[in-house]
């Protein structure tokens, strides 16, 4: 294989990890303060490429687009959150899966109500389309380097937040103690709205972004969202840095394992067998990875509980 | 007898009954309906034994559930063709005999639960959770491309396969096949929960320190407990892919799991029988609800929402009133 | 679901007059078993409305049609086959989309005696040694419209072709399928995981391969998330593909990255003949949107039923199987015939993706097999 298509791929695992970062950031943040296990994230993530593709069709901007993904996204987080979730944060993790599964039923079914079965239309704007050209003469499609580049961006924004403002000293404090922060006088119940909807948003924002070059349909969620479990179970639950870590990992294991592995048994085997061996081992991967992450650290690579 | 004694009496004998009565009807359909709920019962009961007793939510049990499944697909499609399991180092034929299909499924959803207990068990809360609900999604990949027994498009089996003496083709007599084991595996599980082994492992989920003090070991009450889970569960799987004559990955798919654990919820979280008033429940909601409307599971979630937030004792619980569960 | 209440009414109404005139002499009872819930929906809706269109526009009262949702899992519709063959006795079923869920269902309904009419899957076990006498396809056996994409990219002077499909036995059938007709070399080959939905690491592999064309099968949103994803690399290689993915359904969520893309397909909306004519209208006049390609296999398959019903009793099994063997009905592709193994013997076409005003569609532009059956036809024995 050649260096060029290794770097070309490196770069297509870099891309799907930011944008599993923008997943599993907001997943794991509901985690951290909230104690909140939400199978309803993907949920999220489909409301706000609907919203996109709904704009988009309407309009015509992209950039309209995206804020309405972020706007839907985190109207969407904030009615649940103040309807259900907030019903369940004293309950144990079992009836929070439950409950947040039914979410997913009620998502599913009510956006394919609302948009009917087929598809929506989501295109990348003109101005982004076609590839560049990169040093080494590598072409490269410019929208998916500007996925990195808005992924990273929102990555280094998402820990300045946390690390400098007020809210972000709120979140840490919340995280360490619950009940001492509410009794400092801190409106803790809007702390975890505002939370939710925040990863709520980051799971819109992914949703509109990934929307454009994949096909924006009922359940593209559920896929990601158990991508985005592996990648903070990896990372260790409730933290940003692990799960920025995570991401990039699962995401490189995930589109290198795909291409070297039918490769590495084609070596030795013969050339059918070796890409159905390499595909199914391939698919796998990533959990396989988790499970040896685990073996050496039972609580993820930056967990602490 | 207490109320809650009344109402799972009442359960339990509401299969059989619902079952006889379609006989008499000549409704065939229903009793395949009443032998669904018990099979699906049984899942929920072998569940039941891992997050009732031990407090382990798994959001795997698809995994166990599609091995059972498996199981019986890979043995009959060997019967079925006449072409020998393993030649070496010693010859394994397939076969239609449902006990021997029952014990390697019990077996093989035994040694699952245990490879995956054991590296899933070295963590807790939300990370067991997502860790269970990862591995299966392996095990689901796995079967979609591995193509030697079907691949996505699963095994068809012919013919239901047979048990000594019995016509399992005739719908009331495979019926009878399934709630003798859901009774058994009922008995079984209460059982289980009085022994002196039940009792630590309740104990060990309410406070694990004071399990440890005592000098047992947690981490291994709660393996024993998830292995008897994963075998029980299993068998349900063979028994619901004799029910569809019918094996695929859609059984090992995460949705699954999820429906397992639903079984649980809506009949009451730590009753007994509530596997079997959740797996009729559902069954009745999917086909009453699926009739109205194309969108039904929107009902189908709202209602599973509010007996979390709100009735929080499930069907059983609503029955029996404020009386408490078992533990 | 007003239709499954209006069939209800229907069979009451059908269980009365039942009773009186002692058996059904000429009614025929069928159980469709199709997707309307969940992904893939839409394949099961356009079925469901083809299908439902010839029996409005025929008014053959002896036509009652029981519609039931499987939700794309095979364990629901092999019960919701016990249901129909147990409780509601029909006589001939229908409306399975995937071929998993037709592999689960059809030998086990055939079986038990009843007529299997494919509006959709063809899988080439079904259509080989597990033939039946009681199963017919009126669509197409799965591999040809593959074979027509090979037998297309050897009329286009393709010598190099690179193809792909998703690690599942119809991915896999879909590449034999193709490499049975093609003639030239492989630049490469690749299954992709089902469901993917990111393919930046396969285009960077056909860009790194040297290949002069694409080939590929990619269903439902995986076809999309390709298309367009390919359409932004920069890579413009000439690109092949079954109908499947160049769909009236899904064509506009692809958008402008489909424009021109040629792909193979038995049947398109502007086949010049009358019955074509005819069901293109009366769909649009119905349902308000431009009728796809599963909407004229449901269509033909209820007037295939149809033709039957009119020529003999379903009572009489024999008799109802030479009548649907016979095929004497207007196909919306023309000439339509089934082969020895009772799946169809048709001509395929080859179809470039156009803009109509704000729509877009495809038009056909050559054939590209002609009276074509299928592979499997040689193994099948009754």
């Amino acid at each position: 294989m050649s260096v060029i298509l290794l770097i070309e791929q490196v770069l297509n695992g870099l891309q799907s990890g930011v944008m599993l970062f923008l997943m599993a950031a907001g997943l794991t943040l509901i985690f951290g303060v909230m104690g909140l296990i939400n199978l309803a994230h993907g949920s999220l993530y489909m409301v706000g490429a609907f919203a996109a593709a709904a704009v988009a069709g309407a309009t015509g901007s992209f950039v309209l687009a995206l804020i309405a993904s972020l706007v839907a996204a985190a109207a969407a987080g904030a009615v649940v959150e103040l309807t259900v979730i907030r019903r369940l944060y004293d309950r144990d993790h079992l009836d929070q899966v439950l409950a947040t599964f039914a979410l997913i039923l009620i998502f599913s079914e009510g956006t394919r109500w609302l948009f009917g079965s087929f598809p929506l239309f989501l295109d990348i704007p003109d101005a982004l389309a076609g590839p560049v050209m990169l040093p080494g003469g590598i072409q490269y499609p410019l929208y998916r380097l500007v996925i990195i580049g808005v992924g990273l961006l929102v990555a280094i924004g998402l820990f300045q937040l946390i690390a400098r403002t007020r809210i972000g000293i709120r979140i840490r404090a919340g995280e360490s103690d619950r009940e001492m922060i509410a009794a400092l006088g801190v409106d803790i119940s809007k702390l975890y709205t505002i939370v939710f909807a925040l990863g709520a948003a980051l799971a819109g924002l992914a949703g509109a972004l990934v929307g454009a070059i994949q096909s924006v349909q009922v359940g593209m969620g559920e896929p990601v969202l158990i991508l985005a479990f592996v990648v903070i179970v990896i990372g260790g639950i409730g933290s940003i840095k692990g799960a920025l870590v995570g991401a990039l990992l699962v995401g490189l294991t995930d589109t290198l394992g795909g291409v070297l592995l039918p490769g590495f048994f084609a070596t030795f085997m013969e050339a059918s067998a070796a890409t159905a061996l390499g595909s199914s081992l391939a698919s796998m991967s990533i959990y396989i990875l988790m499970a040896g992450v685990l073996i050496f650290r039972p609580t993820g690579l930056y967990g602490s509980r | 007898m207490s109320r809650a004694g009344l109402i799972n009496l009442a359960l339990f004998a509401m299969l059989p009954l619902t079952a006889g009565a379609a006989l008499m009807l000549d409704e065939p359909f229903i009793i395949t309906l009443a032998t669904k709920v018990a099979i699906l019962a049984l899942a929920g009961v072998g569940l039941n034994i891992a997050l009732g007793l031990g407090g382990l939510v798994s959001l795997g049990h698809a995994a166990f559930f599609g091995i059972g499944g498996y199981a019986m697909g890979i043995l009959a499609s060997h019967a079925q063709s006449f072409t020998p399991l393993m030649q070496a180092p010693f010859l394994i034929e397939g076969t239609k005999s449902m006990p021997v299909i029952w014990l390697v499924a019990v077996i093989a959803g035994a040694l699952a639960a245990l490879a995956i207990g054991a590296l899933s068990l070295r963590t807790t809360g939300v990370y067991f959770i997502m860790i269970t609900l990862a591995f299966g999604q392996m095990l689901y990949y796995f079967a979609i491309s591995w193509p030697a027994y079907g691949g996505e498009d699963g095994l068809s089996i012919w013919v239901r396969n047979g048990f000594p003496g019995l016509n399992t083709l005739d719908p009331i007599q495979f019926f009878a096949i399934a709630f003798v084991l859901l009774a058994l595996a009922l008995w079984g599980a209460g059982r289980l929960a009085a022994s002196p082994f039940g009792l630590a492992l309740q104990a060990a989920r309410q406070n694990a320190e004071r399990v440890e003090t005592v000098g047992l070991s947690p981490y291994r009450l709660r393996l024993v407990a998830f292995v008897i889970s994963g075998a029980v569960t299993a068998l349900a799987g063979a028994l619901f892919a004799d029910l569809n004559r019918f094996v695929s990955p859609t059984m090992l798919s995460w949705q699954m799991s999820g429906e397992i654990m639903i079984f649980i919820i809506l009949g009451g979280v730590g009753r007994l029988y509530g596997p079997v008033a959740g797996a009729a429940l559902f069954i009745l909601l999917e086909h009453v609800l699926g009739g109205l409307s194309d969108f039904w599971h929107v009902y189908l979630g709202l209602l599973l929402l509010l007996v979390v937030l709100f009735a929080r004792g499930g069907l059983i619980g609503a029955l029996a009133g404020r009386e408490v569960a078992h533990d | 679901m007003k239709f499954k209440s209006l069939m209800l009414a229907a069979g009451l109404a059908a269980a009365g007059s039942l009773a009186l005139a002692d058996g059904h002499a000429g009614k025929v009872k069928v159980g469709m078993i199709t997707t309307l819930s969940g992904g893939g929906a839409g394949l099961g809706i356009d079925v469901r409305d083809g299908f439902m269109l010839a029996a409005k526009m025929a008014g053959n009262d002896n036509l009652e049609v029981v519609i039931e949702d499987d939700q794309r899992k095979p364990e629901i519709a092999v019960q919701l086959a016990d249901k129909m063959i147990q409780s509601e006795k029909v006589d001939v079923m229908t409306g399975i989309i995937w071929s998993n869920l037709a592999m689960a269902v059809v030998p086990a309904a055939t079986a038990q005696g009843k007529f299997y009419l494919s509006p959709n899957a063809g899988p080439s076990a079904l259509a080989g040694k597990g033939c039946h006498p009681l199963y017919f396809n009126v669509a197409w056996q799965n591999d040809n419209l593959h074979e027509a994409a090979g037998a297309y990219a050897n009329d286009a002077g393709y010598k190099n072709t690179f193809i792909l499909a998703p690690n599942y036995p119809a991915g896999q059938d879909a590449l034999t399928g193709y490499k049975r007709m093609y003639g030239g070399a492989l630049a490469g080959e690749i299954y992709t995981k089902l469901g993917q939905t990111d393919y930046a690491a396969e285009i960077a592999q056909i860009r790194a391969s040297g290949a002069d064309s694409v080939f590929f099968f990619l269903p439902g949103g995986m076809g999309i998330s390709f298309l367009k994803q390919y359409a932004g690399s920069g890579v413009d290689l000439p690109v092949v593909g079954p109908a499947f993915s160049f769909d009236q359904g899904i064509l506009q969520a692809v958008g402008e990255a489909a424009l021109g893309v040629k792909n193979t397909s038995q049947w398109n909306k502007d086949i010049d003949n009358a019955a074509n004519k005819a069901f293109v209208e009366a769909f649009q006049a119905e349902y308000g949107r431009l009728p796809s390609l599963y909407a004229s296999q449901g269509y033909d398959t209820a007037n295939l039923l149809l033709s039957a019903m009119a020529k003999a009793d379903v009572s009489d099994a024999d008799a109802f199987r030479a009548a649907l063997a016979a095929a004497e009905f207007d196909s919306v592709r023309g000439d339509f015939a089934f082969g020895s193994n009772q799946h169809p013997v048709q001509d395929f076409y080859v179809r470039e993706v156009i803009k109509e005003g704000d729509v877009f569609t495809n038009k056909i532009i050559g054939a590209s097999l002609t009276d074509h059956g299928d592979a499997y036809a040689a193994d099948c024995s009754y």
